[in-house]
């Protein structure tokens, strides 16, 4: 059971987050901030060619040019040149072709690296890049997944031992429930769609950036960088490089966003460590934004064929999902398993007898995919919450009805699921309710009847996304059965200082969420002191005793876990060193407001930081007792979490120029206990931003020849604030029972769900003048080919 | 990116500029807000030797009456000219169509001028400025001359200011009276590039409208006058079946590409659409 956590503590409470003031008046230290001594700058050459041969490459021009102390190609890096490794192999014959750091012989997509310059000046690097002598002799490349499949199609990697297919993998889910075809046989209605999950960028503020320098304590190597995986990247960057891990020290300083982007082992890092180390100073790098726009992983890019059958009641009865995913054109450290996170949630809420899942990797001349902010489960939430409003308008049902029939009712809970998660806890029913009063779903319909009638050139449609998702990753056995390499636990410190101040020393790498405060909310709840006197490090291998960083929503549901189980231990042990100040027996202690008090005489008493000082001085400490107040924990979390949650999102469609201006956006999460609503809420608004960006804005596209035609965010769109409305949030709490906080994860929630709300929501307003899906994004050019399409259908 | 490395001259006259200009020749670029030419140079699409900035031309700068007409200096902000009572009085067009462009930050650092020299097709000034028969005034090594708006927009990004020339200030004339005005601005985000726009002028009398002006933007290379929408509009009632009729009218003349954010047939039904908009707003239909 989760307890009842006091209202008089900092926990629950919407402060303000402590890191803004710091963020916000420049007192910052991004990693471009940082400036040694003797410091190189690096420049990258990239390919401006999606597939071809490099028949020519001389880097000598470069050493010409003012202030360039060296320059390489993959030639003259040799053994240097380290390898991105793939940890995670989803299947027994996955193939894993080499990613050098620098391109051998081949480039295969745009903004591979083709050459290295460093100069020690900055500009002078980038003007050295345009003296590299380099030809290149064109290759057709392959941009389209199932071109890519087709026999006879040109093969992203075809040397030593190179697979003789694009195919990256096939990964099916071993058969849940009863055959698919059995469940097929049993339906009166089966409908089947294909939907595109689009290509998109992570978009964070900060632009990647790395410092390696030589000139640590004794033999050690410091890393700084943008990244949101400090510890993962030292252990990375360690089986690249050869470097004994004790030598490296990794830093992720003051991080701009993440969004997944930042979850990554990059070349540039690999190439800041080997450059630093071989010429014995700092090597910085710093990316432009073009550059990120071609050489940072991107996200999604699926084509999913869904099919599902039911009852002519409306009762599901089973679910086929076949995918393509892209892999682009190597594999980055977790792309082969981001789309069989999403493998798990397409059953989503709803309760069914059979589930059948398929999924094909492939390989194209295009940036690697990765992670990007929910990582696998927005598809699949995409592609579920689509086709249940595409059941819904075949079987004439209202798409909120379809969805109460089928989902898993609050007294059912834990709830084994066809595609083998247990869901902890949950209410689907009283998110729901709460969403569906906020946002007038029946004055709406109304609205909508009468704009249908009427036969208004703007159309309302509602659209409807009743979601979940599995975050807090992860039970490190569950991720070792999905062969992923790492665990999925997670490290807390806790020092009380002699003067009273705490150290907190975690194992997650917060990059713009607010965890400073909310670590702080969550100690000093414990420790019965004040949220400033709390001071949260992170993001730092040297300060750490060890970590698995941010993402996948787990630095609360996880990390919070070791933070409170850390804090106790240290009021446990502070609690005997107190008894025996006090000299009582430590059943006479209550800890209260901070002190050790008798209980009964509670004028006997000692605060934590008398604790503190004992402990540092040492001199009359219990037997038995070591020096120093500090208690750590480590914790693998029993499960995952899963937040849940109802959005409901009210569209106004111009049809004459497709154009869709959302008019209201609902949204009830359930994100279990909130240790802070206020970060709680900004984490919904951005998640919402992000999810509906992609909906309405964002996607990469490429051309035939695999030239990124969305190279900068003038082609690019990513909405500003003037571009969304005002959200209507709200919560339900339903405690996880998978941690003793009972929270659930909040970073991904809103990006997961939103999606399809909003493509609901258009369908819904056009189903009568046919459409029946609109791509995505869905620009007005989009809505109005589905709409000129739908005309033609019925001509 | 980084651009390539330039030199930089400031000047405080007209004549300097010239003379600037003459020395550097085909190398050298004015630069006035650099909202339009540092982004060319950051992506490495541009690499003067030399950049001259003329954003303390004082001649440049600020609006002013010239009797039948209003003269923008090409200097003046976007800012500046959106806010200028010469200008929303006599030109309201311009002040509508520019309150348009971009954002606020942008808007206080780009110029008039500079944004009519850079003609990008998906600019939106561009469309007024043809649409109310601006003349620009240009200086060269020659000395100054005029050219009327529908000569000086010639091409994608380029315009009839030769190598030496300095665009000095922008002449509108005055409509006068019984003129109402719009421009209808179709861009997928807040601050982003018109797809499509279309600026407005109609005077309407006794029900019907008398005649109209009307620019597109993005519809071609350069902006479009929409002789045909005008001619049709001239003298036709009021009213949305009359306009929306003219408006079908309003691809004539123009050669619409296909770009990332729209190809041509969805542009032309745009211009149809945006100008039946346009005309009805500016009407008050």
């Amino acid at each position: 059971m989760t307890e009842v956590l006091d209202t008089s503590t900092p926990m629950g409470r919407p402060l303000k987050r402590k890191e803004d003031a710091r963020l916000l008046h420049g007192q910052t230290n991004w990693t471009d901030n940082i400036q040694l001594p003797g410091t190189v700058h690096m420049a990258i050459l990239r390919s401006p060619m999606a597939h071809a041969k490099i028949t020519k490459l001389d880097v000598s021009g470069a050493l010409d040019q003012p202030h360039v102390v060296a320059a390489y190609g993959a030639a003259e890096l040799g053994d240097l040149n380290g390898a991105i490794p793939c940890v995670w192999p989803v299947t027994d014959d996955i193939q894993m072709p080499p990613f050098p750091a620098l391109a051998v012989d081949k480039v295969r997509h745009v903004g591979d690296a083709v050459a290295v310059v460093l100069a020690t000046d900055k500009t002078a690097a980038y003007d050295a890049l345009e003296a590299i002598d380099v030809d290149y002799e064109p290759l057709p490349a392959v941009v389209d997944m199932e071109a890519a499949l087709q026999p006879g199609a040109p093969l992203v990697h075809d040397g030593e031992g190179a697979p003789m297919s694009n195919e990256c993998y096939t990964f099916p889910l071993p058969g849940t429930g009863i055959p698919y075809d059995e469940a097929k046989a049993k339906a009166d209605v089966v409908v089947k769609r294909r939907f595109v999950n689009q290509r998109i960028i992570a978009g964070y503020m900060e632009p990647r950036a790395v410092v390696a320098s030589p000139m640590g304590m004794s033999n050690e190597m410091t890393v700084w960088s943008a990244t949101q995986i400090p510890h993962i990247l030292r252990v990375l960057l360690s089986l690249v490089t050869g470097l004994p891990e004790n030598a490296l020290r990794v830093v992720a300083p003051d991080v701009g966003g993440g969004f997944g982007g930042k979850l990554q082992l990059y070349r540039e890092e690999i190439l800041a460590v080997q450059l630093a180390r071989h010429l014995g100073r700092p090597v910085k790098w710093t990316e432009t934004r073009s550059e990120d726009m071609v050489a940072s992983h991107h996200g999604r890019d699926q084509i999913q064929d869904i099919e599902i059958c039911a009852t002519k009641d409306g009762k599901l009865l089973g679910l086929k999902v076949d995918l393509l995913a892209d892999m682009g054109a190597y594999l980055q450290i977790i792309t082969p398993g981001i789309p069989l996170l999403g493998m798990f949630m397409f059953p989503a809420i709803y309760k069914m007898e059979s589930y059948d899942f398929n999924c094909v990797g492939v390989f194209t001349n295009k940036t690697p995919t990765d992670a990007i902010r929910g990582a696998g489960r927005p598809e699949a939430t995409f592609a579920i919450e689509r086709i249940m409003d595409e059941l819904a308008a075949e079987l004439n049902m209202d798409p909120m009805k379809l969805r109460e029939m089928n989902w898993i009712q609050h007294e059912e809970f834990p709830y084994a699921t066809i595609a083998g998660l247990t869901y902890d806890t949950g209410n689907y029913e009283a998110a729901t309710a709460k969403a569906m009063d906020l946002f007038g779903y029946d004055e709406l319909r109304a609205e909508q009847e009468a704009r249908r009638a009427s036969g208004d050139p703007v159309q309302l449609g509602l659209g409807i996304s009743t979601f979940t998702e599995m975050c807090g990753l992860a039970p490190s056995r569950t991720l070792g059965a999905l062969k992923y390499v790492a665990g999925g636990w997670e490290h807390c410190t806790i020092r009380a200082l002699p003067t009273g101040k705490i150290e907190l020393i975690t194992g997650t790498s917060p990059h713009g969420q607010g965890h400073e405060t909310a670590w702080s909310q969550i100690a000093a709840s414990i420790l019965g002191v004040e949220v400033e006197d709390i001071e949260v490090v992170h993001g730092d291998t040297g300060r750490a005793p060890y970590g698995m960083d941010t993402y996948g929503s787990r630095s609360l549901a996880v990390g919070g876990q070791a933070i409170k189980k850390a804090a106790e231990r240290l009021v446990e042990k502070a609690k005997v060193i107190a008894a025996h100040q006090l000299e009582c027996s430590v059943d006479d202690l209550e800890f209260v407001d901070g002190a050790f008090r008798v209980k009964g005489d509670p004028e006997k008493a000692q605060p934590l930081a008398a604790v503190a000082f004992e402990a540092f001085s040492a001199h009359n400490l219990p037997d038995g007792v070591e020096p120093t107040l500090q208690a750590e924990a480590t914790v693998d979390p029993d499960d995952f979490s899963y937040p849940h949650g109802t959005h409901l999102c009210a569209i106004e469609v111009d049809t004459e120029t497709g154009k869709s201006t959302i008019r209201k956006y609902v949204c009830v999460d359930d994100v279990g206990v909130q240790v802070n609503p206020l970060i709680v809420e900004g984490q919904v608004h951005g998640g919402l931003a992000q999810g509906i960006a992609q909906a309405l804005y964002e996607g990469v596209e490429y051309d035939e020849d695999g030239n990124l035609l969305t190279a900068s965010f003038a082609d690019y769109l990513i909405p500003s604030a003037a571009d969304l409305p005002s959200f209507v949030t709200g919560t339900t709490v339903t405690p996880s029972t998978t941690n003793p906080l009972g929270t659930k994860g909040v970073g991904e929630a809103g990006a997961i769900a939103s999606t399809p709300a909003v493509i609901n929501a258009i369908v819904d307003a056009l189903r009568p003048m046919g459409v029946t899906d609109v791509l995505m994004p869905a620009s007005p050019q989009n809505v109005w080919r589905a709409i000129e399409d739908a005309k033609g259908g019925a001509a | 990116m980084i651009p390539v490395a330039f030199d930089y001259t400031k000047v405080n006259t007209v004549d300097e500029a010239v003379a600037a200009l003459v020395s550097g020749g085909e190398d050298a670029k004015i630069i006035a807000g650099g909202q339009s030419l540092m982004p060319v140079l950051r992506l490495r699409m541009a690499a003067p030797e030399v950049v001259i900035d003329i954003s303390d031309v004082a001649e440049m700068q600020g609006v002013s009456d010239a009797g039948d007409a209003i003269v923008i200096g090409a200097g003046t902000t976007h800012h500046a000219v959106m806010n200028d009572p010469l200008v929303k009085t006599h030109a309201p067009l311009i002040a509508m169509t520019t309150e348009t462009v971009a954002d606020p930050q942008i808007r206080h650092r780009g110029t008039f001028g500079g944004a009519l020299a850079h003609a990008d097709p998906a600019g939106d000034l561009p469309a007024a400025a043809v649409a109310l028969d601006a003349v620009m005034t240009v200086a060269g090594p020659d000395g100054r001359r005029d050219i009327p708006a529908k000569d000086f927009f010639v091409d994608y990004f380029t315009t009839s200011l030769e190598p030496e020339d300095i665009l000095v200030s922008i002449r509108i004339p005055k409509l006068g009276e019984g003129w109402a005005y719009h421009y209808e601005k179709f861009n997928r985000t807040a601050q982003g590039w018109a797809i499509v726009g279309v600026a407005a002028a109609v005077k309407r009398q006794n029900g019907s409208i008398e005649a109209a002006r009307i620019g597109l933007t993005n519809m071609g290379p350069g902006p479009v006058r929409a002789t045909s929408v005008e001619a049709a509009l001239a003298g036709a009632a009021a009213s949305d079946d009359a306009i929306a009729a003219a408006a079908e009218n309003a691809t004539d003349g123009t050669r619409a590409t296909s770009d990332l954010h729209a190809k041509a047939d969805y542009r032309e039904h745009l211009a149809k659409v945006l100008t039946k908009r346009a005309v009805a707003k500016a009407a008050g239909v």
